[in-house]
């Protein structure tokens, strides 16, 4: 075995300003895309999964529910949310993993931005869901959406699943952080269920009376109308506003959480 | 720079306490480590061990005392003390979706070098810890011991003057852990100063320069491991027997031969006695004579030197934490007590070697 030869003992290190702060997250973020596209898993959970759902909604489904062929149309807006929220769940497993191997401790004794790690999940989330955005709505556009949205629509309509995924995401950090690496696997069932009871596949009117409460108060129901209104070209309208009021909420929660949480958050 | 100080100790820890609710888990702890030292902290599992280094290295406040790393105050200026130091925990933390190279290239950035010296470092680091022929391929086709080489190398990226190494080698087979055990040599001459905690003495032994015995969040002793073997009891001879009935009847043989006062504890589930000895050859050549005359088959000899529980047992007066709490009843599920049982047949089996 070869020796140590520590030659460069005093190695050029230089200190943290404010653009270093920048540089770690970047760092961390293309050590999060590794993570992404290098495990299969990873990739069918970000890519396959997505098409997949919008392939089952629009021909296995899109029949059934309806045969005049609107149905894709309506059901599109929905799917798309459906899938941003469970590509942004997988970030829970991967903070999970961080902290579970010790690597969360490691980098809260460097000399960097600690919760650059944290922001490294996040860049990397937001990339790949609008990465995996593109096939779900070339699918979507092959089976028959026709959305009416003009180039300002579409515009809106991304800078509004920006604000989707970086509000889901935050969640799922701090979900990371709390649960254990088996627990924070299983968040993606929320992110997968909870767009079933809202206005995002069927209308509420045709849900049981008991479930109207619910599903015209939660967050998804608002958060796909808007989007639904954006990709048709019309004004969202009050909609928006609940809809942003709840991403804003749950980005809250999600990004402040996570930072205490991450403070205290020491394995061993 | 006015707060460093060049020439005092590396570590300077003093009336450390930190509790969970009712549960003191350190309970004053007072060491200090001079500069290029190798210090271990050697204890059992729940000693204190592993909150000592995570308080040192900023991730947890004390309740009360003071810590300083090269004259650095870590509880008031965490964010300066991170400089002096690199911490290697008990869990190899790299990524295993990234390569050897990659890893290192990453803690390079982290660690703010400069771009212009961090190709050499990954090379240098990669060539000293005999990583080289593995750069390129992802972690998760690393055996245990290279990935805790790497875990090391990663730590070393930014040459930190203090080094944490917390339980380095549990878990590798006997021949990564000689490796890193070397490579920790290597790294105290070169002018780094490592604190260590371990649970294995021979660890302990073969490493440090200085040991600090921490038992319920004190610690017991400190010393060179000499000075601390000579509080303990010396060598034992094991004797096994194929016989349940020989195991009784060899023990009284082995209590009339020793000194008075000796303790000669039989076993039943490994059909054994062990006796103290302060000459195992003419001891086991007596024993030998007698159990033949007896008519008593011995059907393996070993000799044992002080293990951890006999440290213990001599400067507390009372088993370890460990021992503790493999009597309570239903505890052998815990990972705790098969580690130790693990342990203990790996130090068996070198001791056969020995003997041999």
């Amino acid at each position: 075995m070869s020796t140590i030869t520590m030659t460069s003992r005093g190695v050029e290190v230089r200190h943290q300003s404010r653009w270093s702060a920048g540089s770690d997250i970047i760092a961390m973020s293309g050590r999060e895309l590794r993570r992404s596209l290098r495990s299969v898993d990873a990739l069918v959970t970000a890519f396959a999964i997505p098409v997949s759902i919008m392939l089952v909604f629009v021909v296995i489904f899109g029949g059934a529910i309806s045969s005049d062929g609107d149905y894709v149309n309506y059901v599109v807006p929905g799917t798309l949310v459906l899938c941003l929220g469970f590509g942004a769940a997988a970030t829970a497993i991967g903070v999970a993993q961080d902290v579970a191997t010790g690597t969360v401790n490691r980098f809260k004794t460097l000399p960097v931005l600690g919760s650059a790690v944290l922001h490294g999940h996040v860049v990397a989330s937001l990339l790949r869901n609008l990465a995996a955005c593109v096939p779900v709505v070339v699918v979507a556009l092959l089976l028959g959406f026709r959305p009416a949205a003009g180039l300002s629509g579409w515009i809106d309509a991304g800078l509004f699943a920006v604000l989707i995924i970086l509000a889901f995401t935050w969640l799922s950090v701090l979900g990371g952080l709390l649960l254990s690496v088996d627990a924070a696997g299983s968040i993606n069932f929320v992110f997968l269920f909870l767009p079933y009871i809202s206005s995002g596949f069927v209308a509420v009117d045709t849900m049981p009376g008991w479930l109207h409460g619910f599903a015209d108060h939660q967050p998804y129901t608002p958060i796909i109308e808007t989007l639904r209104a954006l990709l048709d070209g019309a004004a969202p309208g009050a909609t928006l506003w609940v809809a942003l009021a709840w991403l804003a909420g749950i980005l809250a929660v999600g990004a402040v959480g996570s930072a205490l949480v991450f403070a205290r958050r020491v394995k061993g | 720079m006015t707060a460093t100080n060049r020439t005092g100790p590396a570590i300077d820890v003093a009336g450390l306490r930190k509790g969970y609710g009712n549960h003191a888990v350190l309970d004053g702890v007072d060491f200090t480590v001079a500069r290029c030292e190798i210090y271990a902290l050697l204890g059992p599992n729940g000693a204190g061990k592993t909150t000592t280094v995570n308080i040192l290295s900023t991730l947890v406040r004390p309740d009360a005392g003071e810590v300083r790393i090269g004259g650095v105050d870590v509880l008031a200026r965490p964010a300066q003390a991170r400089r002096m130091f690199a911490l290697t925990g008990q869990y190899a933390s790299v990524d295993e979706f990234q390569t050897g190279a990659e890893n290192l290239a990453m803690m390079a950035r982290l660690n703010h070098l400069q771009a212009s010296a961090r190709r050499t470092r990954v090379a240098e680091l990669l060539q000293a810890f005999d990583l080289s022929g593995a750069a390129n391929k992802r972690v998760a086709g690393y055996s245990g011991g290279m990935r805790r080489r790497l875990d090391l190398a990663v730590s070393l990226i930014a040459m930190p003057p203090v080094l944490f190494l917390d339980e380095p080698t549990t878990g590798l087979d006997p021949r990564s852990r000689a490796q890193l055990w070397s490579l920790v040599e290597e790294l105290a001459h070169t002018g780094t100063t490592i604190l260590l905690t371990t649970q294995y003495l021979d660890e302990a032994e073969r490493l440090a320069d200085r040991v600090g015995l921490i038992d319920d969040g004190r610690i017991v002793a400190t010393g060179t491991p000499d000075q601390l073997k000579a509080q303990v009891s010396g060598d034992h001879i094991v004797f096994s027997f194929g016989e349940r009935h020989d195991v009784l009847r060899a023990a009284e043989l082995a209590l009339r031969h020793c000194a008075d006062g000796a303790q000669v504890e039989t076993d039943e589930a490994t059909l054994s006695v062990r006796m103290p000895t302060s000459d195992a050859v003419e001891d086991i050549r007596a024993l030998l004579a007698e159990t033949a005359k007896a008519g008593i088959r011995v059907s393996d000899i070993a000799i044992a030197g002080p293990t951890l529980d006999d440290v213990f047992l001599t400067l507390t007066g009372r088993p370890s934490a460990q021992e503790r709490s493999d009597d309570a009843a239903g505890s052998h599920e815990q990972p705790t007590a098969g580690e130790k049982r693990a342990t203990h047949e790996e130090k068996t089996h070198e001791e056969k070697e020995k003997a041999a």
